[in-house]
Protein backbone atom coordinates (compact mmCIF):
# COMPACT_ATOMS: atom_id res chain seq x y z
CA UNK A 1 0.00 0.00 0.00
CA UNK A 2 1.15 3.40 -1.03
CA UNK A 3 0.06 6.40 -0.90
CA UNK A 4 1.73 9.84 -0.79
CA UNK A 5 0.87 13.54 -0.30
CA UNK A 6 3.11 15.95 -0.46
CA UNK A 7 4.60 19.42 -2.35
CA UNK A 8 7.94 18.26 -3.94
CA UNK A 9 7.40 16.96 -7.85
CA UNK A 10 8.01 13.36 -8.39
CA UNK A 11 9.53 11.42 -11.47
CA UNK A 12 6.92 9.48 -12.99
CA UNK A 13 10.10 6.61 -14.51
CA UNK A 14 10.41 6.27 -10.67
CA UNK A 15 7.33 5.71 -9.58
CA UNK A 16 6.69 3.70 -12.43
CA UNK A 17 9.76 1.42 -11.83
CA UNK A 18 8.75 1.16 -8.15
CA UNK A 19 5.91 -0.74 -9.18
CA UNK A 20 7.42 -3.55 -10.13
CA UNK A 21 10.73 -3.61 -8.31
CA UNK A 22 12.22 -6.54 -7.22
CA UNK A 23 9.53 -8.63 -8.50
CA UNK A 24 9.13 -11.06 -11.77
CA UNK A 25 5.57 -12.06 -11.42
CA UNK A 26 4.07 -8.81 -12.93
CA UNK A 27 2.78 -8.88 -16.29
CA UNK A 28 2.39 -4.95 -16.61
CA UNK A 29 1.87 -1.54 -15.46
CA UNK A 30 -0.53 1.15 -16.40
CA UNK A 31 -0.09 4.68 -15.24
CA UNK A 32 -1.75 7.73 -15.04
CA UNK A 33 -0.08 11.26 -14.64
CA UNK A 34 -2.09 14.17 -14.21
CA UNK A 35 -0.70 17.89 -15.39
CA UNK A 36 -1.54 21.57 -14.81
CA UNK A 37 -3.27 22.46 -18.07
CA UNK A 38 -2.81 26.65 -18.88
CA UNK A 39 -6.14 26.69 -20.03
CA UNK A 40 -9.90 26.09 -18.71
CA UNK A 41 -13.16 27.12 -19.39
CA UNK A 42 -11.72 29.48 -22.20
CA UNK A 43 -9.54 31.17 -19.71
CA UNK A 44 -5.65 31.33 -19.20
CA UNK A 45 -4.94 29.42 -16.26
CA UNK A 46 -1.40 30.96 -15.10
CA UNK A 47 -0.73 28.89 -12.35
CA UNK A 48 -2.88 26.50 -9.77
CA UNK A 49 -2.99 26.02 -6.32
CA UNK A 50 -4.25 22.43 -4.90
CA UNK A 51 -5.46 22.54 -1.03
CA UNK A 52 -6.21 19.50 0.48
CA UNK A 53 -7.15 18.16 3.96
CA UNK A 54 -4.50 16.78 5.87
CA UNK A 55 -5.25 13.19 7.49
CA UNK A 56 -8.89 12.68 5.71
CA UNK A 57 -6.54 12.44 2.13
CA UNK A 58 -4.23 9.90 3.29
CA UNK A 59 -7.52 7.98 4.82
CA UNK A 60 -9.42 8.18 1.68
CA UNK A 61 -6.80 7.29 -1.01
CA UNK A 62 -6.18 4.71 0.55
CA UNK A 63 -9.54 3.82 1.08
CA UNK A 64 -10.07 4.05 -2.81
CA UNK A 65 -6.62 1.85 -3.02
CA UNK A 66 -8.60 -0.93 -0.83
CA UNK A 67 -11.51 -1.08 -2.92
CA UNK A 68 -9.43 -1.48 -6.02
CA UNK A 69 -7.81 -4.46 -4.42
CA UNK A 70 -11.01 -5.99 -3.86
CA UNK A 71 -11.83 -5.61 -7.35
CA UNK A 72 -8.93 -6.77 -9.16
CA UNK A 73 -5.72 -8.72 -8.33
CA UNK A 74 -3.38 -6.35 -8.36
CA UNK A 75 0.07 -7.12 -7.50
CA UNK A 76 1.09 -3.09 -6.24
CA UNK A 77 -0.48 0.08 -6.29
CA UNK A 78 1.17 4.05 -5.81
CA UNK A 79 -1.01 7.09 -5.65
CA UNK A 80 1.02 10.03 -5.20
CA UNK A 81 -1.08 13.79 -5.04
CA UNK A 82 1.06 16.71 -5.05
CA UNK A 83 -0.23 19.83 -2.98
CA UNK A 84 0.69 23.53 -3.35
CA UNK A 85 0.97 25.98 -5.93
CA UNK A 86 1.71 24.69 -9.25
CA UNK A 87 2.71 26.14 -12.91
CA UNK A 88 1.11 25.23 -16.42
CA UNK A 89 2.80 22.09 -17.47
CA UNK A 90 3.45 20.81 -14.13
CA UNK A 91 2.72 17.36 -13.02
CA UNK A 92 -0.18 16.68 -10.19
CA UNK A 93 -0.55 13.20 -9.54
CA UNK A 94 0.39 9.91 -10.54
CA UNK A 95 -1.78 7.08 -10.07
CA UNK A 96 -0.15 3.49 -10.67
CA UNK A 97 -0.69 -0.15 -11.15
CA UNK A 98 0.47 -3.15 -11.40
CA UNK A 99 -1.12 -6.78 -12.29
CA UNK A 100 -0.63 -9.99 -14.18
CA UNK A 101 -2.54 -8.71 -16.82
CA UNK A 102 -3.21 -5.59 -18.71
CA UNK A 103 -7.06 -5.75 -18.21
CA UNK A 104 -7.11 -5.24 -14.28
CA UNK A 105 -4.24 -3.25 -14.73
CA UNK A 106 -5.83 -0.82 -17.53
CA UNK A 107 -9.08 -1.00 -15.06
CA UNK A 108 -8.02 -0.29 -12.19
CA UNK A 109 -6.67 2.65 -13.23
CA UNK A 110 -9.13 4.28 -14.97
CA UNK A 111 -10.95 3.16 -11.67
CA UNK A 112 -8.95 4.49 -8.79
CA UNK A 113 -8.65 7.86 -11.21
CA UNK A 114 -12.56 8.11 -11.26
CA UNK A 115 -13.14 7.65 -7.64
CA UNK A 116 -10.30 9.69 -6.69
CA UNK A 117 -12.08 12.99 -8.67
CA UNK A 118 -14.57 12.71 -6.61
CA UNK A 119 -13.85 11.32 -3.02
CA UNK A 120 -10.07 12.39 -2.20
CA UNK A 121 -10.27 15.65 -0.57
CA UNK A 122 -8.34 18.45 -2.84
CA UNK A 123 -9.71 21.45 -4.10
CA UNK A 124 -8.04 23.44 -7.00
CA UNK A 125 -7.92 27.40 -6.96
CA UNK A 126 -6.89 29.04 -10.56
CA UNK A 127 -4.81 31.94 -11.23
CA UNK A 128 -6.07 33.79 -14.21
CA UNK A 129 -5.54 37.15 -16.03
CA UNK A 130 -9.32 38.39 -14.61
CA UNK A 131 -7.95 37.11 -11.22
CA UNK A 132 -8.34 33.81 -9.09
CA UNK A 133 -11.09 31.61 -9.27
CA UNK A 134 -12.01 27.80 -6.82
CA UNK A 135 -12.62 25.06 -9.67
CA UNK A 136 -16.29 23.90 -9.97
CA UNK A 137 -16.44 20.18 -9.92
CA UNK A 138 -17.70 18.37 -13.10
CA UNK A 139 -21.29 16.44 -13.65
CA UNK A 140 -19.29 13.99 -15.84
CA UNK A 141 -16.93 13.24 -12.96
CA UNK A 142 -19.63 11.96 -10.80
CA UNK A 143 -20.88 10.15 -13.95
CA UNK A 144 -17.16 8.84 -14.52
CA UNK A 145 -17.32 7.40 -10.62
CA UNK A 146 -20.77 6.10 -10.88
CA UNK A 147 -20.13 3.86 -13.68
CA UNK A 148 -18.09 1.58 -11.17
CA UNK A 149 -20.92 1.37 -8.84
CA UNK B 1 -16.53 19.80 18.34
CA UNK B 2 -13.52 20.93 15.78
CA UNK B 3 -14.51 22.38 12.54
CA UNK B 4 -12.55 22.71 9.81
CA UNK B 5 -13.22 24.45 6.90
CA UNK B 6 -11.53 24.70 3.01
CA UNK B 7 -11.46 25.89 -0.05
CA UNK B 8 -14.54 28.47 -0.24
CA UNK B 9 -16.03 27.57 2.80
CA UNK B 10 -12.72 28.94 4.33
CA UNK B 11 -12.63 32.13 2.07
CA UNK B 12 -16.59 32.76 3.07
CA UNK B 13 -16.55 32.06 6.56
CA UNK B 14 -13.08 34.13 7.18
CA UNK B 15 -11.12 31.22 9.29
CA UNK B 16 -9.59 27.61 8.42
CA UNK B 17 -11.05 26.16 11.58
CA UNK B 18 -12.36 26.93 15.22
CA UNK B 19 -13.76 24.91 18.12
CA UNK B 20 -17.86 24.84 19.10
CA UNK B 21 -20.15 24.11 21.21
CA UNK B 22 -23.16 23.42 20.02
CA UNK B 23 -26.49 23.73 22.15
CA UNK B 24 -27.53 20.00 22.92
CA UNK B 25 -30.61 20.56 20.34
CA UNK B 26 -27.89 20.43 17.38
CA UNK B 27 -27.75 15.86 17.13
CA UNK B 28 -26.86 15.70 13.26
CA UNK B 29 -25.07 17.21 10.37
CA UNK B 30 -28.47 18.95 9.33
CA UNK B 31 -29.20 20.72 12.64
CA UNK B 32 -25.41 22.07 13.17
CA UNK B 33 -25.32 23.29 9.09
CA UNK B 34 -28.54 25.19 10.59
CA UNK B 35 -27.26 26.10 13.57
CA UNK B 36 -23.78 27.56 12.10
CA UNK B 37 -25.89 29.88 9.49
CA UNK B 38 -26.99 31.90 12.30
CA UNK B 39 -23.53 32.91 13.63
CA UNK B 40 -22.74 35.26 10.81
CA UNK B 41 -23.53 36.57 7.18
CA UNK B 42 -19.97 34.76 6.14
CA UNK B 43 -21.82 31.78 7.50
CA UNK B 44 -24.54 32.33 5.97
CA UNK B 45 -22.99 32.86 3.02
CA UNK B 46 -21.38 29.58 2.81
CA UNK B 47 -23.88 27.32 3.64
CA UNK B 48 -26.26 29.10 1.70
CA UNK B 49 -26.47 26.65 -0.59
CA UNK B 50 -26.29 22.84 1.22
CA UNK B 51 -25.95 20.94 -2.55
CA UNK B 52 -22.74 22.61 -3.27
CA UNK B 53 -21.51 21.61 0.56
CA UNK B 54 -19.80 18.03 1.47
CA UNK B 55 -19.57 17.50 5.50
CA UNK B 56 -17.18 14.79 7.09
CA UNK B 57 -17.13 13.85 10.33
CA UNK B 58 -14.12 12.65 11.95
CA UNK B 59 -12.42 12.33 8.42
CA UNK B 60 -15.27 10.54 6.57
CA UNK B 61 -17.78 11.83 4.72
CA UNK B 62 -21.26 12.39 5.98
CA UNK B 63 -24.84 12.99 5.37
CA UNK B 64 -26.99 15.21 6.63
CA UNK B 65 -28.60 12.80 9.17
CA UNK B 66 -25.42 11.14 10.61
CA UNK B 67 -25.09 12.12 14.05
CA UNK B 68 -22.55 14.28 15.68
CA UNK B 69 -20.74 14.73 19.05
CA UNK B 70 -19.04 17.16 20.72
CA UNK B 71 -15.78 14.89 20.44
CA UNK B 72 -15.81 15.22 16.14
CA UNK B 73 -13.86 16.53 13.99
CA UNK B 74 -16.11 18.10 11.37
CA UNK B 75 -15.05 19.27 8.10
CA UNK B 76 -17.12 21.77 5.73
CA UNK B 77 -16.11 21.91 2.08
CA UNK B 78 -17.13 22.32 -1.45
CA UNK B 79 -17.48 19.50 -3.33
CA UNK B 80 -13.79 18.15 -4.05
CA UNK B 81 -11.58 18.70 -7.51
CA UNK B 82 -8.27 16.94 -7.14
CA UNK B 83 -6.70 14.52 -9.82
Amino acid sequence: MTVLVQEADFDPGVEMAALSAGRTDVGGVACFVGLVRDIAGGATVTAMTLEHYPGMTERQLEEIEAEARSRWPLQEVRILHRHGRLLPGDRIMFCGVASAHRGAAFEACAFLMDWLKTKAPFWKREETPEGERWVEAKAEDDDAAARWR
Amino acid sequence: MKLLYFAWVRSKIGMAGETVSPPETVRDVAGLLDWLKGRGPGYADALANPAVVRVSVNQRFARLADPIALSDEIGLFPPVTGG
